[in-house]
């Protein structure tokens, strides 16, 4: 009796030790991950929402008041924040969308047979590796309204020079720029490592039928590339949800952090960072965040949504 | 699809992994855990935070008093613009840590620290040779029970810098005393003086001055009130010395007398650089940054002359932190950089007028000249103006937000062609917004 129990023991324990190791390694592994979310995201989450209830000032965060609602109610009758709203979807329609088309014909040029193709490659990549900071920087004296680049260009060819910060649409698209500059090489990278996983025999087959260039972009490559279009949407629908840096730095100073003297180019963002930073009302600044995150998550819905109803009409 | 999405996952996560453990030992390694020096090596270490041209740093002052005393070694962080550096020190002030031993406090910031900040100060009233300051400049800094919570620098008198060579071209005197004949007494004479100067100069390419907001803040602070009253309540909407100054400057505004720019901002420099204007009111510390960016190509052609009216634009104070390790010596090093004698001397390497009645009639003060404007006697011009700031000058708690709030109004009308009255009600909103 006691000799069996004693063999069985081990066995049984290294049974154990086993199941554990299948079964409990891959938790082991992923826990790093999510107690660093739990630090550094879940809980400025949870009290940034209890911020949003109390009226607080920056210097003196430990004097709360409870105020409930009242700075969700008051945002929501806040022409700023709906200024603000509609800034950072325009901004983000003008700066995605050609983004995403520029990339996406990058990405096929990219995907040729050709000379130094590695050097291209590299070079798409760079901006994305220069810091928002230079870019927005450098990008700002380009459009400067006196001395920048392109209204002297625009001089040259005898038109008149546009006033790209203080007018709304040129502000809009300057930023964009930025923008486009600093990602469209970064989502090219994507779709073309994409691209290259598609089978050369689809190709081959469509050529076989009498699928011309342009048919073969749109009837195999694209559809080939599905998820990864989808994924840099989602991305850069993210992003430019949270534009921040760029319209900052570009308005220069106190007047970037307002968007302009008319709060014109003045995205969701930038407001938070005014409500905390200038005004030091850190209670409003949290109800900008959470509201900016519930603007997301309604978006991700939209989209189940809008999926959900596709996939039943086909 | 399956394995290659958790494929994906995993490397977001290690990725994120890695970055989150970058910014904790990021955080950990920065010397912001802890508050202000300390000694090490037998040294006492003072940290200093400072923003844009103290000249404490700039004109070698700190060497100095390092090599008097080689038991002292200084620390300053220099930031460069006013705003970035308060926001900066709020959130600090906020969580008791970072803070360095001695922090610069710019006027506009002077009324919250004492009202709100008061406890995380060092007093000085108990300094030795700390009197003598000009009477208004240290109960700034005071508060309602006496306690001084730091010692001044500089002051903004405030002139008017203008460019000889433009006036000439627009057929207006180029001598300054003649210049300020034109314009004495009242601002308005100043825009009139602005009209004419339009009509006068041929070529559309020069403005007559920088910024509606640079005229509206000099008139502003030529009045003991500004936007709040003795008690603290804001009066700014009802303030005719506001009304006056607001109107005025949308008047220089509208009839097209500046060139659209922000002061202090990038493209106010190339404007410097390149003379896209011709006057601009400039307080004294302005001298250093128009010198700078002007350039050496400009020289001569710039002259300083009476302001219409005396009024102050700005001057910091030197505060030093109650917990600091090394209060006292942080103190002492404080009392000497704003001593008569310190404060000459800053004045005398970079323009910054002094804060001290005695350094103000020292004859190093009285005397000095300005070889970039054209040998403007600047200690002249700038002391008279320095007697003229009226003698009571009530802050408020957010008079630097609202100062920032109506350049902007301002810039409203410049730059976007707003209406005075539609450009009047934004900034107001604005404003309650900010005051909370």
């Amino acid at each position: 009796m006691a000799t069996t129990s004693t063999t069985k023991a081990p066995a049984r324990r290294g049974a154990l030790l086993h199941r554990l190791d299948i079964k409990g390694a891959p938790y082991v592994f992923v826990a790093p991950f999510f107690v660093i979310f739990a630090a550094f995201s879940f809980y400025p989450l949870i009290y940034t929402s209890w911020i949003s209830l109390h009226d607080v000032e920056l210097a003196t965060l430990d004097v709360m008041e409870w105020v409930a609602f009242d700075n969700y109610v008051e945002l929501w009758g806040d022409s700023r924040f709906w200024n603000a709203l509609q800034n950072t979807i325009t901004i983000g329609v003008i700066s995605t969308v050609p983004q995403l088309l520029m990339a996406l014909g990058m990405a096929h040029l990219l995907n040729y047979r050709m000379r130094a193709s590695l050097f291209f490659r590299v070079a798409s990549l760079v901006p994305y590796a220069t810091s928002v900071a230079a870019a927005a920087l450098v990008f700002t004296m380009i459009f400067e309204r006196d001395f920048g680049m392109i209204n002297w260009a625009l001089g040259s060819v005898g038109i008149d020079p546009v006033d790209w910060e203080a007018d709304k649409w040129p502000a809009q698209v300057a930023i964009s720029t930025i923008v486009i500059w600093r990602w469209t090489g970064y989502n090219a990278l994507l779709y073309l490592a994409a691209m290259q996983a598609i089978p050369a025999d689809r190709y081959e087959a469509a050529s076989l039928d009498g699928a011309s260039r342009w048919q073969q972009f749109t009837h195999v490559t694209v559809p080939g590339i599905r998820s990864t279009i989808v994924f840099t949407i989602v991305l850069s629908t993210i992003g430019a949800t949270q534009l921040f840096g760029e319209p900052l730095i570009f308005g220069q100073g106190p007047n970037g952090v307002t968007g302009g003297a008319d709060n014109q180019y003045q995205t969701l963002g930038l407001l938070l960072y005014e409500e905390g930073w200038k005004n030091y009302q850190m209670g409003r600044s949290a109800t900008v965040a959470w509201a900016m995150f519930v603007l997301l998550v309604l978006v991700f819905v939209a989209q189940r949504l809008i999926r959900r109803l596709r996939s039943r009409t086909s | 699809m399956g394995t290659l999405g958790s494929l994906r996952g995993k490397v977001v996560a290690s990725v994120a992994a890695v970055g989150a453990l970058t910014l904790v030992v990021g955080c950990s390694s920065g010397d912001d855990s802890v508050t202000g020096g300390g000694e090490k090596d037998g040294k006492t270490v003072i940290t200093m935070g400072l923003y844009g041209v103290m000249g404490i740093k700039e004109t070698g002052l700190l060497e100095r008093y390092e090599k008097e005393n080689p038991d002292v070694e200084i620390k300053a962080e220099i930031a460069g613009d006013e705003q970035t550096y308060y926001t900066a020190l709020q959130t600090r002030l906020a969580a008791g840590k970072g803070l360095k031993d001695i922090q610069g406090i710019e006027i506009g910031r002077a009324k919250e620290i004492t009202e709100t900040q008061a406890d995380k100060f060092a007093d000085f009233s108990g300094t030795p040779g700390t009197d003598h300051f000009l009477p208004w400049k240290e109960s700034q800094i005071s508060t309602g029970d006496g306690k001084v919570l730091g010692l001044g620098t500089d002051i903004g008198p405030m002139a008017v810098c203008y460019r000889k060579d433009y006036f000439e071209q627009a057929g207006l005197p180029t001598d300054r005393a003649e210049v300020a004949k034109l314009w004495e007494g009242d601002w308005k004479k100043y825009v009139e003086v602005g009209r004419t100067f339009k009509k006068g100069f041929k070529g559309d390419d020069v403005a007559y001055m920088d910024a509606a907001s640079g005229l509206f803040n000099a008139m502003v602070y030529g009045y003991p009130e500004q936007y709040y009253d003795e008690q603290g309540e804001l009066i700014y909407d009802t303030n005719p010395a506001v009304k006056e100054a607001w109107g005025l400057a949308a008047d220089a505004a509208e009839d097209g007398l500046t060139a659209k720019l922000r002061q202090f901002q990038p493209g106010w420099d190339p404007g410097l650089a390149n003379g896209t204007f011709a006057t601009a009111v400039c307080p004294a510390w302005m001298l250093s940054h128009i010198s700078e960016k002007a350039g050496a190509a400009n020289k001569g052609k710039w002259d300083v002359a009476k302001a219409p009216k005396g009024a102050n634009w700005g001057g910091s104070f030197l505060g030093v932190v109650e917990q600091s390790p090394v209060k006292e010596e942080a103190q002492k090093l404080v009392a000497w950089l704003t001593a008569p004698e310190q404060q000459a001397h800053i004045f005398k390497e970079i323009g910054n007028i002094p804060s001290s009645r005695t350094a103000l009639e020292s004859p190093d003060v009285k005397n000095a000249e300005s070889a970039y404007f054209s040998d403007a006697p600047i200690g002249q011009i700038f002391g008279a103006a320095a007697q003229e700031i009226p003698d009571k000058q009530v802050l408020g708690r957010k008079d630097g937000t609202i100062k920032d709030t109506f350049s902007q109004g301002l810039t409203l009308i410049e730059q976007q062609g707003t209406g005075r009255d539609e450009a009047w009600k934004t900034t107001a909103e604005r404003i309650e917004k900010a005051v909370g």
